[in-house]
């Protein structure tokens, strides 16, 4: 659904991304795990449209648009690092924000159904102003309006940044959900074992290059990696 | 005391600060982009429609909208190279562009360089600054309202989050900074025909940061505070001339003062509709609903953009 070939990413003179290929297929969550500034977020970003790359970029068989608004347009949606959220309005308020591109009255409803099946803790705090919600529950907001858009794609940037041991579980229980719902999850993630856990497929970024690829189930059994993102010896 | 004269001429200046306070609220207030080069688009208006009128003959209403043409193309010029920049940078590219505008105007003799131009014909009154002022508040409040000012305010409360769920975060900066190119381009093309004479020198920064203050002192993310902020900080200094240079000691200080008790400023993100709803409660004895005076106004409305 997803071809990433030869991206690469140059901040001036610091070449973040070396000619990376990722594939994601429909259906699946991939994650993309690797420590600090690997460069996880930047590929992220260059795929919605926020950094600009050198490379090719294909979403269902056709060339993805390099401007940000029309990425999402194209059916990709961005959940940004760090719960960015509207905080001056409320939660329903930045659910129909996420609805932002679309015009059909039934479809955004169904959705708000979902999101608050999803999250019944936005719904209880429909009316809260979303500034004053928890930083859990801030990500799960960012999280909802991100599906309110009804992307095919979901790009999620370290969802469990900052967050409580038990709420991190609650997000991973959830992406599953929207896995489920039939929606295709690209994660990117510092928090390796939860990841690899709940992913089909997996890629390891070490300073820009794909060191490492396959199956997350295989992955998480590969001694290197246990070594070197899971704290086993 | 004071001859109507004397207050008609101040009003003018209102009115002129006023326009160019009024893009500049936009851009700063509802976009969330500092700039400091207004000044440069007030003196592209006032010498572009002065150039129109003086040498072409043109009416005065035809000058002054080429003044806004041209100060619009020119916003776009350096927004499209600027406005990718974030935060600071974005001020600081302005502040250039605002002082090389002026450099310009002062060393080309065509435009009348360091000696200015004069002999503007004087058409500029009190009842036209009146009506253009009245219109632009109308227009302003409308684009506030609407979808596209509402994805302005989107953008200055969280642009990451604009472009996440797919604003066109530049295009919609770029359209608020040319609307505010545009305005502060009438405001100096009122300007130029007021006074009858023109100098680079009345456009310098200390111009710009003036502007940008009047916008704080009333308020960010409202039109009513701009509007106060325009009368207040154009009158306080003409009230207190009999204290010769200490008037603008009075001017910093109300500034200070108003910083001090109200950081959002006068009237930061509520509007004079609102004021006039919170009075209203007081008065009849606080028995209406409680709570959402400090709430921005236009933020509360923004449910319908679907």
């Amino acid at each position: 659904m997803l071809k990433v070939r030869d991206l690469n990413v140059y901040y001036g003179g610091i070449h973040a991304i070396r000619g990376v290929d990722i594939d994601v297929q429909k259906g699946n969550i991939v994650t993309i795990i690797g420590s600090n500034g690997a460069g996880k977020s930047s590929l992220l970003n260059s795929i919605s449209g926020i950094v600009k790359y050198q490379g090719s970029i294909e979403f269902e068989g056709k060339p993805l648009p390099t401007q940000a608004h029309n990425v999402v347009k194209s059916g990709i949606c961005q959940v940004p690092e760090g719960r960015i959220i509207f905080a001056n309005l409320t939660v329903q308020e930045n659910l129909k924000m996420g609805a932002y591109l679309r015009n059909d009255k039934k479809g955004i409803e169904a959705d708000f159904e979902r999101v608050y099946e999803l999250f019944p803790r936005l719904k209880e705090r429909e009316k809260q102003i979303a500034g004053t919600l928890s930083g859990g529950e801030q990500q799960m907001l960012a999280m909802g309006r991100g599906l309110m858009s009804s992307p095919e794609l979901i790009l999620l940037d370290e969802p469990s940044l900052g967050l409580a041991p038990l709420l991190i579980n609650t997000i991973f229980e959830i992406i599953k959900e929207i896995k489920a719902m039939g929606k295709t999850i690209l994660l990117v993630e510092q928090n390796a074992f939860k990841a690899l856990s709940v992913a089909d497929e997996a890629y390891v970024l070490e300073q820009g290059v794909i060191t490492a690829s396959g199956k997350a189930s295989d992955l998480i059994k590969d001694p290197k990696i246990q070594e070197a993102y899971l704290g086993k010896k | 005391m004071f001859s109507w004269f004397y207050i008609e001429g101040i009003l003018i200046l209102v009115g002129v600060n006023l326009m160019v306070v009024l893009g500049l609220s936009l851009l700063t207030g509802f976009t969330g982009l500092f700039s400091f080069g207004h000044a440069g688009f007030m003196a592209i208006g006032a010498y572009v429609s002065a150039i129109c009128t003086l040498h072409y003959h043109m009416p005065f209403l035809v000058a002054m909208v080429l003044g806004a043409l041209v100060a619009m193309i020119m916003s776009f010029i350096i927004g499209y190279f600027t406005l990718g920049l974030k935060g600071d940078y974005f001020c600081i590219a302005t502040l250039g562009f605002g002082e090389s505008v002026r450099l310009i105007f002062d060393n080309l003799d065509f435009f009348g360089g360091a000696r200015g131009l004069s002999s503007i014909p004087m058409v500029t009154t009190f009842e036209m600054v009146l009506v253009i002022c009245f219109l632009a508040v109308v227009a302003m409040v409308l684009l506030i309202h609407s979808r596209h000012g509402r994805n302005m305010i989107a953008i200055r409360e969280e642009e990451l989050a604009s472009q996440a769920i797919g604003i066109n975060v530049f295009r919609y900066k770029m359209i608020s900074f040319a609307i505010s190119a545009a305005y502060a381009a009438i405001g100096g093309a009122m300007y130029a025909h007021y006074l009858g004479y023109l100098q680079p020198l009345m456009f310098q920064l200390t111009k710009s940061t003036e502007l940008t203050i009047m916008v704080i002192f009333g308020g960010l993310g409202s039109i009513g505070g701009s509007v106060i902020g325009a009368f207040f900080l154009t009158f306080i200094p003409e009230l207190f001339r009999a204290f010769a240079s200490w008037r603008l000691v009075f001017y910093g200080a109300a500034v200070i003062l108003v910083m001090i008790t109200r950081p959002q400023g006068l009237m930061g993100g509520m509007e004079l509709t609102d004021v006039a709803r919170w009075a209203k409660r007081k008065l009849s004895g606080g028995k209406g609903k409680k709570g959402k005076k400090n709430e921005p106004p236009v933020l509360q409305e923004e449910g319908e953009t679907a």
